[in-house]
């Protein structure tokens, strides 16, 4: 057993009144890899903000102990000072300069303010031996890969002295070469003095390269593994993860399912810059009037890129696979013409795809619905008022009025517009993405009030959501998507947290499988 | 008293333009001696600035989807240049070389949307390119010399007047008179009819007394307006075309599906995409309406000058563009009406003209007009966060 090199004590944090973090604790040995696993939203990455100053002392409860010296944090800066380096999912590279030029950046080696060139180009040349990657310092960071961006960014965090390296899901993005690789480069810097937490959905990657590992679920830790003592058997792990009561907070539902509305047939889509990547392979799904069916999967799995490739092709490029509705086949090539055809998609980004932040709640409502309250392209403004009132008493949306901008009412508020709007157009088939990201418990529960309504009157609707509990509530049927492919189908029976997760790991090594063949 | 209040701090952006403009022409009424106010300089503001608030129009469609147009100015020479060879070298008929001299304009406006609309290329560049391109074969085809005179009746339409000059009661042009009693009619009947719907809709509507004020005072503005007119050489064609374009351009933004897809690109081009808005579609038009408003001004501009000259329209596009901001136009796209780039257009109008009344050097009006702009936009900016606060 080593000396402890971090102790973080009883951390609690809160956002406006919700509690992210509730009272956590965590230690943290001398040259380990210590992985801290959880659901989405369990508080992973808050805690490591938390850690590295992102939310400064002060905004949060409890006390860091880093080599036994209470630590109060400003800034991002000031952890790095002590040797804290923090890496996150999306990399902070600049594309158009050098990796010697972004390994420096904010820490240049100069002269007076004079930067010198060759010495940087040199210690550069240095840390990338370090790391394994073989590229010449002047490339620009745009034109090598993901795999090797990730390297830089340790090169960089080396360059600061690090002692505490936290990578945020550093393979989410990487292949499996690339992540065996990073995972390699660990353990090797575990080896020169410096600690690793590891924050990753990769149970396998965890259970490969962990010394420790830490579960966190709703803000709290459930359980610390230490290797050689405790299993690390992937179950053992998901079940620590995800084994929540499921209380009733899903509105009761008598589900009367009819005939089958909307099938997807080997529905394929490539990537909207990369010629040859495959975002959905050949997916093939169905809903039934009356039916509730959820998206599982793991965060880049491809659902909303499906969901979204299927509105209007408005995700992606060289769409094949044939749409049916009712049993005909269907072309929905334009946004326009899904709504014509009854399929409407709720997107999961509502400020930036759904509404319009500057206009006020009708004109937000009426938008994809001109046709409606107009006669030979003239509006008739009264119409829109009655029209969008209408909604605004149906689903309870309060707001001071239709003329208030959507950008200041609550999120809550805002999805119920964004419902309101999709309502109007009077679809078939509802695409719902993450429709309750963001919002409050209370206003959950009535979109889900809204989405049961939906399905009692017959509409096929479809959830993606990446809280799995709320798909066990309210899905009658679970599609199970991993890498843009649909990896099972499971019935309200079969569906658990664990029967998901296990059908994605299954899921995995058959890519694996089929890759290494 | 308190709900006079409450209303008319309810639209006070609204209203807050209106009155910065009464009060500039209150002051340039005072400090030129009552000339502002004088019939024949009446006549001389609709006349000098016809042109900005035809370009301000179509610009303020352009500023509706976050961008701007920088090629307004050379195009009204290019346009101008080409009607003058039309018509003074090759002895075309007037109306055939507007009607080519207007699908020009469509032409180079379909050109220029077409690289930001289909391209994606950024509008700054196109229209900075359609700058000098425009510019440049305006002196190529005019061998950078002018070409003049025209005919009467191309003039007519941007110095002209409406016919019956002889008609008079007392000293006043009776057509002018009855027109302003027809528009106040047609105005009053208007907006009873649209507060009767709202009533059938059982919508809340205005107290009474406040849309009789309202239309007190509008009444009194056209008429004012219409009987200065009267009493100089009556109503100028050009008037008739602005009133026809506002009433037109106004109707298109507020009241069609075409209006709010502008409005929603501009708010939000992605969101407006995942609605069925056809986003390059409408840039695309945005951009051909206005090479065809551009065309109309270049028109008028070579009619008042009676000559095309390889400089005319210079820097008319940041008449335009300054005078939608000062109108309330927001630069980041989505916000804005016509009725305000229109208000913005008279400011800077009374501005120019009253201070050359007062002998005020260019120079100085210059200056004067860059920072009025920048006041505008710093009170429009303030009062927009108070909104929020609220």
């Amino acid at each position: 057993m080593g000396n402890t090199i971090l102790e973080m004590r009883d951390i609690t944090k809160e956002f406006s009144g919700v509690k992210a973090l509730n009272g956590v604790s965590l230690t943290v040995e001398d040259d380990e890899i210590h992985a801290l696993v959880g659901e989405n939203g369990a508080g992973k990455s808050t805690l490591m903000n938390v850690l590295s100053g992102v939310y400064p002392h002060g905004t949060y409860g409890g006390a860091i102990l880093f080599k036994d010296r209470e630590c109060s944090f400003k800034d991002i800066k000031d952890s790095e000072k002590q040797g804290i380096v923090i890496i996150h999912q999306e990399l902070a590279l600049i594309p158009y300069l050098s990796i010697a030029e972004n390994i420096f950046l904010g820490n240049e080696v100069h002269h007076g303010g004079v930067i010198d060139w060759n010495k940087s180009i040199d210690k550069a040349a240095g840390l990338l031996r370090k790391v394994g990657l073989e590229e010449n310092p002047t490339t620009l960071i745009g034109n090598i890969g993901v795999g090797k961006q990730q390297l830089v960014e340790i090169a960089k965090a080396l360059s600061k002295d690090v002692k505490l390296l936290i990578l945020d899901e550093p393979t989410a993005a990487l292949n499996d070469e690339e992540s065996q690789k990073l995972l390699k480069l660990l353990i090797d810097l575990k080896s020169h003095g410096v600690t690793s937490i590891l924050i990753s959905h990769k149970l396998n990657e965890v259970e490969q390269v962990a010394d420790h590992i830490t579960v966190i679920r709703d803000g709290q830790v459930i359980d610390t593994l230490t290797r050689g003592q405790d299993s690390f058997h992937e179950d053992q792990i998901i079940k620590s993860m995800v084994g929540r009561e499921i209380t009733d907070r899903w509105p009761e539902r008598d589900t009367v399912i009819g005939d089958e509305v909307f099938r997807v047939e080997d529905w394929t889509v490539y990537h909207p810059q990369q010629d040859d990547r495959k975002v959905v392979n050949r997916a093939s799904f169905n809903i039934r009037a009356g039916e509730v069916v959820g998206f599982a999967g793991l965060m880049g799995a491809g659902r909303t890129e499906l969901a979204m490739s299927l509105f209007g092709k408005s995700y992606g490029r060289n769409h094949s696979g044939k749409v049916y509705k009712n049993g005909k086949e269907i072309a929905l090539n334009t946004v326009n013409q899904s709504i014509e055809e009854g399929v409407v998609y709720l997107t999961e980004d509502r400020k930036n795809y759904g509404l319009v932040l500057i206009n006020d709640i009708k004109t937000n409502i009426c938008l994809p619905n001109l046709r409606k309250i107009s006669d030979k392209g003239i509006l008739n403004l009264n119409e829109e008022i009655v029209k969008a009132d209408d909604f605004r008493k149906k689903l309870a949306l309060r707001c001071s009025g239709l003329n208030q901008n959507v950008e200041n009412l609550s999120g809550g508020n805002q999805q119920k517009v964004v419902l309101s709007k999709w309502l109007m157009s009077e679809p078939d088939v509802l695409l719902l993405d993450e429709p309750t990201r963001g919002i409050d418990v209370g206003a959950k529960y009535e979109i889900y009030t809204i989405i049961n309504q939906l399905a009692a009157q017959g509409k096929a609707v479809l959830m993606i959501s990446s809280e799995l509990p709320e798909l066990l509530g309210m899905c009658d049927r679970i599609y199970v998507i991993n890498e843009g492919e649909v990896a099972g189908c499971l019935n309200r029976k079969e569906a658990s947290q664990e029967s998901i997760m296990k059908t994605i790991m299954t899921h995995q090594k058959e890519i694996k499988a089929r890759k290494s063949l | 008293m308190n709900q006079l209040a409450s209303l008319f701090k309810s639209n006070m952006r609204k209203n807050g333009m209106i009155i910065a403009l009464v009060f500039i022409m209150v002051l340039f009424q005072i400090l030129t001696g009552g000339i502002l106010f004088r019939s024949m300089n009446v006549n001389n503001l609709i006349l000098q600035n016809a042109y900005v608030l035809i370009l301000a129009t179509g610009m303020l469609l352009c500023i509706l989807t976050g961008n701007i147009d920088l090629s307004v100015g050379s195009v009204v020479a290019f346009v101008g240049a080409v009607g003058a060879i039309m018509m003074v070298d090759w002895g075309m008929p007037v109306g055939l070389t507007i009607f080519l001299a207007l699908l020009i304009g469509i032409a180079i406006g379909a050109f220029h949307g077409y690289f930001i609309a289909y391209m994606r290329i950024p509008a700054f560049i196109v229209t900075l390119a359609g700058m000098l391109i425009w510019r440049g074969l305006t002196m190529v085809i005019l061998n950078g010399q002018t070409k003049a005179p025209f005919e009467k009746s191309f003039q007519a339409l941007a110095a002209g007047y409406l016919p019956g000059r002889e008609i008079r009661i007392g000293q006043f042009n009776t057509l002018a008179i009855v027109l302003g009693l027809a528009v106040s009619i047609i105005f009053i009947v208007s907006l009873l009819k649209s507060r009767r719907d709202k009533v059938k809709y059982n919508f809340e509507v205005p107290p009474f007394w406040a849309e009789l004020m309202k239309i007190a005072l509008i009444v009194l503005a056209i008429n004012a307006l219409a009987f200065s007119l009267a009493n100089y050489n009556g109503v100028p064609i050009v008037l008739i075309l602005l009133a026809f374009l506002i009433l037109l351009y106004t109707f298109i933004t507020q009241k069609t599906i075409f209006g709010r897809h502008i409005y929603a690109l501009g708010g939000n081009e992605k969101a407006a995409m995942l609605s069925g808005v056809k986003t390059q579609r409408v840039m695309f038009l945005v951009y051909t309406n206005m090479g065809l408003l551009s065309a109309l001004a270049g028109i008028v501009v070579a009619g008042r000058l009676n000559a095309a000259t390889p400089k005319a329209g210079v820097n008319f596009e940041l008449d335009a563009i300054a005078s939608c901001f000062i109108g309330g136009a927001s630069a980041s796209g989505g916000i804005g009406t016509i009725m305000g780039a229109i208000i913005g257009g008279l400011v800077m109008g009374v501005l120019n003209n009253g201070m050359s009344i007062m002998g005020v050097g260019v120079d100085w009006q210059q200056a004067i007009k860059g920072l009025v702009l920048l006041l505008a936009v710093v009170f429009d900016v303030s009062t927009k966060k108070k909104g929020l606060g609220n």
